[in-house]
C-alpha cells in the first residue's frame, strides 16, 4: 500500500539504525520521551528498541487519550449512561476502561444501559435523528486530533437544530502535558526521569502544526522532531534527535513534512477556536490536575453541553492502589515495574486503562514485547 | 484511536465526503475538515474525517533522506 509499505522497510530501519549507532556518543545516554501512543504501539509493534544502541533508549509518555483521562471522567461518563432517556456513544477503546469498583460502560451496557460504540461523530449525529425520543450523549474523548470531528458534529446538531444532541466534553490538549512533564519534580528537580528530546505526535501535529512545540523547545531547551506513525519515521526522528542532541541544538524538525506544516490544519484550528474555550484546570491520570489544558463548549453553544444540561457528578475518585498507571504515563515507571502487569492485568482484563487501548504502554508491551523481558532476564 | 493510515481517496460524494480505498478496504469519510481534495489525492483519515492531504512531493523527499542514511551507514565501519 503506497505511504504505508515503503515506510516499513526492514532494511532500510537497520541502515537507519547502523547510522544512529555511528552518530551516538558511546559515552553519553539518550533519554528520548515519544509523547504519543500511535509511537508507543509502533515502537513495540515493529522492536525498533531492539534496533537501537543501548544507550539510546525511549520512554513512553502520556499521549494516549485513553489512558489519561481519570477514573472521575468515566464514573461520570457511565452516571451519564445510566440516566433515563440517554444513549450514550463514544469510540471503541472507552468502552473497556474501568471506572471505580472496576464498572466500565460495557459492563453498564450489561447491566441495561444503553451505551454504543461509534466509528465517527456523524455516526453519533444519524443515531440522534434516528431516535427522536432518546438523548443522544456523545462521550467525547482524545487530544486535538478528535477535537475537531467533534466541533463538525456540533455544528451539524446546531444546523439539524436537533435537541436530542449533546457532548460530554473531555478534550485535552497536547502541550500543556508536555509542559506538565517537563515541570515535573521527577525531571526538574529530583532528576530521577532524565529526558533529552521528544519526539512530537503526528496525527496531533497535523491539526496543530509544528508552531506550538516551538516555545517549550526553546524554554525547557529540549530538541523536538515531529514524526509520522511508521516505523521508519521513528528511526528516522531518534537519529535526528541524537543529532541534535550531539549538536546542543533544541529546534523543532518535522520529520512528518508529508502530513504536517508549521501552521498545521487552519480549517480545523478555527472551527474549534470558534467553538471551545479552555478550562481553567482538568484532571489527567498520572499528572494530576493540569492547568489550562482541557477545552470545554463556549457558552453559544451551551444548549449541546452534557455537563450543563445535566448535574454531571465532578468527583475525583483514585486509581486502583496496586495499578502504576499514573507513574508509567509520567515516564517514571515501565509497565513490567508493575505487580499487575501480565498477572491480574491483561488486554482482557485489564485493570487500568494503560492496559486498554493498543497505544496505552501496557497493552503494547503485553502484545508486542514480553518477549524481550525474557532476554533481559536470562541476561 | 490514532493509528490511522493514508488512504486514496477514489470518488467525491456530496455533503462533503469522499469514498476512500485503504488495502482493498473502501469506506465513507467526511471532508468537512480539509480543503480541495481530488480523486487521486491520499488523505490521513481519522474517526472518520480526513484530517490532511499527504503531500507526495514531500513524502519522495522523506524516502530520500532514508535512502541517503542507509548510504552513509555503509560508510561507516560497524
Amino acid at each position: 500500500m503506497k505511504y504505508i509499505d515503503e515506510f516499513r522497510d526492514g532494511e532500510v530501519a537497520q541502515s537507519i539504525a547502523q547510522a544512529i549507532k555511528a552518530e551516538a556518543d558511546p559515552g553519553s545516554t539518550y533519554h528520548i520521551m515519544e509523547f504519543c501512543g500511535g509511537h508507543t504501539h509502533a515502537i513495540s509493534r515493529y522492536g525498533l528498541e531492539d534496533l537501537l544502541p543501548a544507550n539510546v533508549r525511549m520512554i513512553h509518555g502520556p499521549g494516549c487519550p485513553v489512558c489519561v483521562l481519570p477514573v472521575g471522567r468515566i464514573d461520570a461518563a457511565i452516571w451519564l449512561a445510566k440516566q433515563p432517556g440517554v444513549t450514550l456513544v463514544t469510540y471503541g477503546d472507552m468502552l473497556r476502561v474501568p471506572g471505580s469498583k472496576r464498572l466500565s460502560l460495557l459492563k453498564a451496557k450489561a447491566e441495561g444501559a444503553d451505551v454504543r460504540m461509534v466509528y465517527s461523530t456523524l455516526d453519533a449525529i444519524k443515531l440522534a435523528q434516528a431516535n427522536p425520543d432518546r438523548q443522544v450523549v456523545f462521550f467525547a474523548i482524545g487530544f486535538e486530533t478528535t477535537t475537531p470531528p467533534t466541533a463538525v458534529a456540533i455544528k451539524q446538531a446546531q444546523a439539524l437544530d436537533l435537541k436530542n444532541f449533546s457532548v460530554f466534553c473531555n478534550h485535552v490538549l497536547t502541550p500543556s502535558a508536555i509542559t506538565q512533564i517537563l515541570d515535573s519534580p521527577e525531571v526538574r528537580e529530583l532528576g530521577t526521569v532524565k529526558l533529552d528530546a521528544f519526539i512530537g505526535p503526528a496525527h496531533v501535529s497535523t491539526i496543530i502544526g509544528s508552531r506550538p512545540y516551538e516555545y517549550f523547545a526553546e524554554e525547557y531547551q529540549r530538541p523536538v522532531v515531529i514524526a509520522g506513525f511508521e516505523p521508519l519515521d521513528v528511526m528516522q526522528a531518534v537519529r535526528m534527535l541524537v543529532r541534535q542532541i550531539n549538536d546542543g541544538r533544541f529546534e523543532v524538525e518535522n520529520e512528518f513534512a508529508r502530513a504536517v506544516t508549521r501552521d498545521g490544519n487552519e480549517k480545523a484550528k478555527s472551527l474549534v477556536a470558534d467553538m471551545f474555550e479552555l478550562r481553567r484546570a482538568f484532571e489527567w491520570r498520572g499528572l494530576g490536575l493540569v492547568p489550562y489544558s482541557a477545552l470545554r463548549l463556549k457558552e453559544p453553544y451551551a444548549a449541546w453541553d452534557a455537563e450543563r444540561r445535566w448535574d454531571v457528578p465532578q468527583d475525583s475518585p483514585p486509581d486502583n492502589k496496586a495499578c502504576e498507571c499514573g507513574a508509567i504515563l509520567r515516564g517514571v515507571k515501565k509497565p513490567t515495574d508493575c505487580k499487575l502487569f501480565g498477572t491480574v492485568c491483561t488486554p482482557e482484563n485489564p485493570m487500568g486503562s494503560c492496559m486498554v487501548s493498543a497505544e496505552g504502554a501496557c497493552a503494547a508491551h503485553w502484545t508486542y514485547g514480553r518477549f524481550r523481558d525474557l532476554e533481559t532476564s536470562h541476561a | 484511536m490514532c493509528l490511522a493510515l493514508p488512504a486514496l481517496v477514489t470518488e467525491l460524494l456530496p455533503d462533503d465526503s469522499a469514498k476512500v480505498n485503504l488495502g482493498g478496504v473502501a469506506k465513507t469519510v467526511s471532508l468537512a475538515l480539509v480543503s480541495d481534495v481530488k480523486p487521486g489525492d491520499y488523505v490521513i483519515v481519522h474517526v472518520g474525517y480526513a484530517l490532511s492531504v499527504i503531500d507526495p512531493e514531500e513524502a519522495a523527499r522523506t524516502l530520500e533522506l532514508f535512502r541517503e542514511m542507509g548510504e552513509l551507514a555503509e560508510d561507516v565501519p560497524a
